[in-house]
C-alpha cells in the first residue's frame, strides 16, 4: 500500500483486524489443531472411524444441508413477500423474522420439542393425519435447524431483492415473456448468488447448532445424535482427545463445504457477468 | 401500425397525471411526446405499452382494442430510460431474449435466432460486443443494445422513454441522427418521450406537446414552431421574448414596430430572430442598450436591456447571422433601435 493512499488509517485498521481475528478466531482454532496433533494418526482414525461417530457426522451434515435447502426456499418466499407487497402488519412480520436470532436456542428447542412431540399439539396432528413423527427423529433436527436458519436467508436475500431493478421485469414482459419466464430467467438468476450466500450461512449455522437441536432430536445414538452433542458427551467423560479430534474433523469438512459453496457462487457470478 | 387513444385519464392518488387524452398517430410516424417533467408524458407512454393501466379510456392499435391486453401480448417494443438491460446476460443473450421466450410453436430455430441477433447487432453497429455484459458497455452502447433487443421481436410499435436522457451531449447528438435514419429505414411507428424541445424538433416527424396531463398542441415541428397554439407552447418551444402590453411603459414597443393595429391579445411573443436591430438614429428616444452578445455558431445572440425610462426590465434577446452582426459593427453599451417583424399574440 503506497504512502499516498487517499483513505487514511490503513495501518491501524489492518492491525486491529489482524489482532481481532487472532484473538477470536485463529488462536482458539489453532489450539484445536495443536491439541489434536497430540494424537497419533492411528488413534485419530480409531476415534473418527467409530461407527457412532460416523453416524453422527452423517446425521449432522445431512440434516444441516436439507434444512439449509428448505430454509433457502422458504426464506426466499418470506423475503419476496416482505419486499414486494405492502400489507397490514408488515412491520410486525419484519420484527418476527429476527426473533430466532434473539431467542436462546435452548428455549427454541424446548418449545419445538413440546409442540412436535407425539403428544404435542402439532406432533399429534401430524402423527394422526400423516403418520409422520417429527420429534426424536432426524426430521426433528431438520425442523429445529430450519427454525433457526431462516433469518439468515431472509436477511441476505432481502437487500438484493430491494435493489433489484424492476424495469428489467417490465422489459422482459414487453418482450413477450410470461410471468413464470420473468421469474425464472430474470429475477431468479439475479437473486441466486445472494441465495447461495444465505444457504451457506444457514448451513454453517446448522452444522454447529446444539441448543435447539438436543431437545427435539431425541439423541439416539446412530439415529439422531448430532456431532456437537457427541463432542459435549466426550468432554463430559473427560475424553479431551476424542472431542478435539471430532471437532477438528468437523471444522475441516465444514470449511471444505463452505469453500465449495463459495466457488459455486464465484462461478455463478462470473457466468452472469457480475465479476 | 396506427395508434389511437381515446379519453385516457390516469390519477396517482389525488394527483391527476393525465386528463382526457385523445391522440391519433398514423402509421409510420416518429412522434415525440414533449413536455416539462411531471407533465404525464412517461405515464402516457407506459399506458400505451401496457405497463401502466389507465383509469379510463381506450387504446387501440391498428383499430384493434388493446386496452385490457397484457404488455407481453401487445407486440410493442419498449426502450427504457435506463435501458433495463438484463445484467446477468451477455449482449447476445439480451437481444435473443425476446425470441427465446416465444412458445414452442412460434420460436425460431437456434440457427435463425443466431442469424437474426447478429443481424440486429450489425444494424446497431455493435456486433463486436456480442459476448460482453451490459456493465462493460458505455451509455450509448447500452442504449443501442436496448433498441436492438426491442426490435428483435419485430414490434409493430416502438416506444422509447427519454431515449437520450442519460447520455452526454455529443453522444446524444449522434444518436438522434442515427435514430432518425433507423426509423426511416424500418418505418415502424415510433413514439419517444423527451423534455428537450430541441431533440423533439430535430428527430420527430410529429410533436405532441403535453403540459399538466393535457395535450397542448400536436403537429409537425415547423407547425408548432411557427404557429404555437398557446402561450405555453410558444414559450416552451424555442426561445421567446414575452411582452405584456398591459404592463407599464410598453409604449416604446409601438415605435419598435409592434403595430397596435395588429394587436390581437394582451401578450406578444416574439422570436429572437423576428427582432431586427438598427443603429440608433439621433432623434429616436426609444433606444435600448446592447448589454452583451454570445456566439452560437451560425448565429449571434444579442442581449438587450431597456434604457430604464420605459420600464421593461427583463432583457430582450435578438438573433442575427454573423454577417449581419459584423455589418452593424456593434459594441457593448451601444444604443440601438429594435424593429419587431412578427409576433404571436396570446391572451
Amino acid at each position: 500500500m503506497s504512502q499516498s493512499n487517499i483513505m487514511p488509517g490503513f495501518r491501524p485498521t489492518l492491525g486491529f483486524t489482524v489482532l481481532y481475528l487472532s484473538l477470536v478466531v485463529l488462536i482458539p482454532l489453532s489450539t484445536l489443531v495443536f491439541k489434536s496433533l497430540q494424537l497419533t494418526w492411528d488413534d485419530y482414525v480409531a476415534i473418527i472411524a467409530h461407527k457412532r461417530v460416523l453416524a453422527s457426522f452423517r446425521v449432522s451434515f445431512s440434516t444441516a444441508l436439507i434444512a439449509a435447502a428448505i430454509a433457502s426456499f422458504f426464506g426466499f418466499i418470506v423475503a419476496w413477500v416482505l419486499v414486494r407487497y405492502a400489507f397490514f402488519g408488515k412491520r410486525f412480520l419484519h420484527a418476527l423474522i429476527d426473533l430466532p436470532f434473539a431467542l436462546p436456542t435452548a428455549v427454541a428447542g424446548i418449545v419445538l420439542a413440546t409442540i412436535f412431540q407425539p403428544s404435542g399439539f402439532l406432533g399429534k396432528l401430524l402423527l394422526d393425519t400423516f403418520g409422520v413423527q417429527i420429534a426424536f427423529k432426524p426430521l426433528g433436527i431438520v425442523v429445529a435447524l430450519i427454525f433457526i436458519s431462516i433469518p439468515f436467508v431472509v436477511r441476505t436475500v432481502e437487500p438484493v431483492l430491494l435493489e433489484f431493478d424492476a424495469s428489467m421485469e417490465e422489459a422482459a414482459s414487453s418482450l413477450g415473456a410470461t410471468r413464470l419466464q420473468v421469474f425464472t430467467k430474470i429475477i431468479f438468476p439475479n437473486i441466486f448468488p445472494a441465495l447461495l450466500t444465505g444457504f451457506a450461512l444457514a448451513f454453517a449455522r446448522g452444522v454447529g447448532e446444539y441448543g435447539s437441536v438436543i431437545f427435539i432430536a431425541g439423541n439416539l445414538p446412530y439415529i439422531s445424535e448430532v456431532i456437537p452433542l457427541l463432542i459435549v458427551t466426550k468432554l463430559e467423560q473427560y475424553d479431551m482427545e476424542g472431542a478435539t479430534a471430532i471437532a477438528l474433523t468437523m471444522l475441516i469438512i465444514s470449511f471444505l463445504l463452505l469453500l465449495l459453496i463459495n466457488l459455486l457462487q464465484l462461478w455463478v457470478r462470473k457466468r452472469s457477468g457480475q465479476l | 401500425m396506427s395508434i389511437s387513444l381515446s379519453n385516457i385519464s390516469k390519477k396517482f392518488g389525488q394527483f391527476s397525471a393525465l386528463e382526457h387524452i385523445n391522440l391519433d398517430i398514423p402509421e409510420g410516424e416518429l412522434v415525440a411526446l414533449l413536455g416539462p417533467s411531471g407533465c404525464g408524458k412517461t405515464t402516457l407512454l407506459r399506458i400505451i405499452a401496457g405497463l401502466e393501466k389507465a383509469d379510463a379510456g381506450r387504446i387501440s392499435l391498428s383499430g384493434e382494442d388493446k386496452t385490457e391486453q397484457h404488455v407481453s401480448h401487445r407486440g410493442i417494443g419498449f426502450v427504457f430510460q435506463h435501458y433495463a438491460l438484463f445484467r446477468h446476460m451477455t449482449v447476445f443473450e439480451n437481444v435473443a431474449f425476446g425470441l427465446r421466450v416465444k412458445n414452442h410453436k412460434t420460436r425460431p430455430s437456434e440457427a435463425i435466432i443466431r442469424q437474426k441477433v447478429h443481424a440486429l447487432l450489425e444494424l446497431v453497429q455493435l456486433d463486436w460486443l456480442h459476448d460482453r455484459f451490459p456493465d462493460q458497455l458505455s451509455g450509448g452502447q447500452r442504449q443501442r443494445i436496448a433498441l436492438a433487443r426491442a426490435l428483435a421481436v419485430e414490434p409493430s410499435v416502438l416506444l422509447l422513454d427519454e431515449p437520450f436522457g442519460a447520455l452526454d451531449a455529443s453522444v446524444r447528438k449522434d444518436l438522434r441522427q442515427w435514430l432518425r435514419n433507423l426509423h426511416h429505414n424500418l418505418n415502424v411507428t415510433s413514439i419517444f418521450v423527451t423534455h428537450d424541445q430541441e431533440e423533439a424538433m430535430e428527430v420527430a416527424s410529429q410533436v405532441v406537446v403535453l403540459n399538466h396531463g393535457r395535450i397542448e398542441q400536436q403537429g409537425a415541428p415547423s407547425d408548432i414552431y411557427d404557429h404555437p397554439a398557446n402561450a405555453f407552447v410558444s414559450n416552451f418551444i424555442g426561445q421567446t421574448n414575452i411582452f405584456d402590453l398591459d404592463g407599464e411603459g410598453n409604449a416604446w414597443l409601438q415605435t419598435a414596430g409592434l403595430s397596435m393595429a395588429q394587436v390581437q391579445g394582451k401578450i406578444a411573443h416574439v422570436r429572437p430572430h423576428d427582432i431586427v436591430i438598427e443603429k440608433t438614429k439621433v432623434d429616436s428616444d426609444t433606444w435600448v442598450t446592447l448589454k452583451d452578445w454570445q456566439h452560437l455558431g451560425a448565429l449571434i445572440r444579442v442581449e438587450l436591456v431597456n434604457n430604464g425610462t420605459t420600464g421593461q426590465s427583463a432583457p430582450v434577446y435578438a438573433e442575427m447571422s454573423n454577417d449581419q452582426f459584423r455589418r452593424l459593427q456593434l459594441h457593448k453599451g451601444d444604443k440601438v433601435n429594435l424593429r419587431i417583424r412578427h409576433a404571436h399574440w396570446f391572451h
